[in-house]
């Protein structure tokens, strides 16, 4: 893991002391339809933020694209969206596109989805351990005897839901969550919101008493550059033929271009499909109209 | 249709300590725009890193930001570096820098009306000539200047309004820069800058001189927060390109001590204008 920027420049979050630390992976679920340098920005903004606390060591980033299946407008298939994803990506050393909730042949909650993630973490965990005491048994000179005994913790790493103030505030939407399923994201793993312009995550929380219970959960970032930008201001000047350059990367726009997505012609292909206006790019899914009650 | 487009190219002044990704995006909304009215075809963009005279807090050096902006433009098929300001001993005034690439431009177009005849292929040489021979006929009597681009300011709102500050910009000045050139200013919505050129009689006159263009999303990354934010040591990527952001971290650039430097020393259009006024 690079960590020489944090601590060349402020001197406190040298690897040693991080090692005491709780080690945490970072989930951001939505359309990302397209990805862009906003999504990659909040990554960034909670790494530093949950450093800064003294707790945590951000130990690695997921971004789960939603399902074809979420039907939202104008939403372009997984599989590009994916693709998309992981060419953002290539430049990062701690984020990583992980495919598995958009190959589902259905749409899935997200608590679902953290579940999913912390057991397959969990299982690598404890293979990692087993391989890394299977290779510390030979040497019995060295640094390895200090920190054997400092790695007392066995537990995996702890999974946080990753989201912009905007999702928090789709929790006081009516039939979007189920309280249970907010209740245990809240309570099992923990949020890290980034706030954004025109949000008040404070009131969020103090307006929802399940929020409000697990709030030592919710962890509250501010991203101190001020950004709108959304994919659906990308998706617009897109169809207008309008430079998107700089809000994305690069070879994601290359990607965009050679596959013809986002044109007019595209997005009216899209608007014949189920209409999710109004909902969050970004978090919870709306429940699919036949399974809601 | 296509010949009868004013060929622009947009000069950007500034600083640049460092280059963001919102710099850039002033070069691609104002493109957008202005290829948008059907009349203008913007054919270059020009990026000039102001001087190290120019004495402002923080500012490090030329070099340095020559090369981020570098760094920064090389994906870009449009926009570039120009190292002449930034290279000028003294602090140059906006307005003889648009004079000195509008100058360049119209040196470089004679150039080219030489040049051409040999550049193209042997073949093609004789034709081209005796083509140009009877465009050069036809076409005498109009002012040669016609096939210039013009060179056009571009800027954020926040320089529009700086014109208002005393002592900063010279009044015939900011008269020359609307009305010999022009200005390409990306604004908030709902920014005041309509207000603003209302209010002023100079830019007033020479409002249709003067391009707003709106940008619809919050986009406020300055440099003065990617300075801070290395300062604490946040992470600011994304914000910069990544090529910016690496080298910035290899020479380590910006510090406490960076943020010191100029500190007590009065700007210099500041120094030179306040001390014009008193003389």
């Amino acid at each position: 893991m690079k960590s020489g920027r944090v601590a060349t420049t402020v001197g406190v979050d040298v690897p040693d002391k991080m090692k005491s630390r709780i080690p945490v992976v970072l989930l951001a679920c939505g359309s990302f339809n397209p990805i862009t340098n906003m999504h990659l920005r909040l990554f960034e903004v909670a790494r530093d933020h949950l450093h800064q606390t003294g707790l945590y060591q951000v130990i690695g980033g997921i971004i789960s694209p939603v399902n074809d299946n979420y039907r939202k407008k104008d939403l372009v298939s997984a599989h590009h969206r994916v693709a998309m994803a992981r060419l953002a990506l290539q430049t990062s050393d701690w984020v990583r596109v992980d495919p598995w909730e958009s190959e589902q042949v259905q749409w899935m909650e997200t608590v679902k989805v953290l579940r999913t993630f912390l057991t397959q973490m969990s299982r690598k965990t404890v293979q990692h351990h087993h391989s890394e005491l299977l290779r510390s048994l030979p040497q019995t000179e060295g640094l390895d005897h200090g920190r054997a005994g400092s790695t007392a913790r066995t537990a995996g790493p702890e999974l946080k839901l990753l989201c912009g103030a905007d999702v928090l505030k789709t929790f006081q939407t009516p039939n979007l969550w189920k309280d249970a399923h907010i209740q245990e994201i809240v309570e099992k793993f923990g949020i890290v919101c980034v706030s954004r312009t025109g949000h008040n995550p404070k009131e969020y929380i103090s307006g929802s008493p399940i929020l409000h219970r697990y709030r030592h959960n919710i962890h509250l970032a501010r991203e101190p550059v001020q950004n709108e930008l959304s994919s659906t201001y990308v998706r617009q000047a897109l169809s207008q033929g309008h430079s998107v350059k700089y809000l994305l990367p690069d070879a994601v726009i290359a990607y965009i271009k050679d596959h013809n997505l986002y044109t007019r012609d595209s997005s009216r292909k899209g608007s014949s499909t189920q209409r999710n206006e109004g909902k969050p790019s970004w978090g919870e899914p709306a429940p699919p109209p036949r399974s809601s009650s | 249709m296509e010949n009868s487009k004013m060929e622009v190219v947009l000069l950007a002044c500034g600083s640049f300590n460092p280059i963001t990704n919102m710099h850039l995006r002033l070069f691609e909304l104002a493109k957008d725009y202005m290829n948008g009215t059907g009349k203008y075809k913007v054919i270059k963009g020009i990026i000039s890193p102001v001087g190290d005279a120019y004495k402002k807090k923080g500012l490090i050096s030329a070099h340095h930001r020559v090369i981020m902006a570098e760094l920064a433009t090389k994906s870009s098929e449009w926009v570039e570096v120009d190292t002449w300001e930034s290279l000028q001993k003294e602090w140059v005034e906006t307005a003889k820098v648009l004079r000195h690439h509008q100058e360049k431009l119209e040196a470089g177009s004679c150039d080219h009306q030489q040049d051409s005849p040999v550049r193209g292929r042997p073949g093609q040489k004789r034709k081209w000539a005796e083509q140009r021979q009877d465009f050069s006929q036809k076409k005498s009597l109009e002012p040669k200047t016609k096939d210039v681009p013009k060179v056009k300011l571009l800027c954020g709102a926040d320089l529009l309004e700086s014109f208002g500050v005393p002592n900063l910009w010279k009044s015939e000045d900011i008269t020359q820069i609307v009305g010999d050139y022009g200005l390409v200013c990306i604004t908030r919505a709902g920014n005041d800058a309509q207000k603003f050129i209302y209010e002023s009689d100079a830019l007033w006159q020479h409002r249709n001189n003067i391009h707003l263009v709106n940008e619809w999303i919050t986009n406020d990354i300055s440099s003065t927060k990617i300075r801070r934010a290395l300062r604490r040591g946040q992470s600011i990527r994304y914000l910069v390109p990544d090529l910016v952001q690496e080298y910035i971290e290899k020479h380590d650039l910006y510090s406490c001590e960076s943020e010191e430097r100029n500190v007590g020393v009065i700007l210099a259009p500041l120094q030179r204008n306040t001390a014009e006024a008193n003389s």
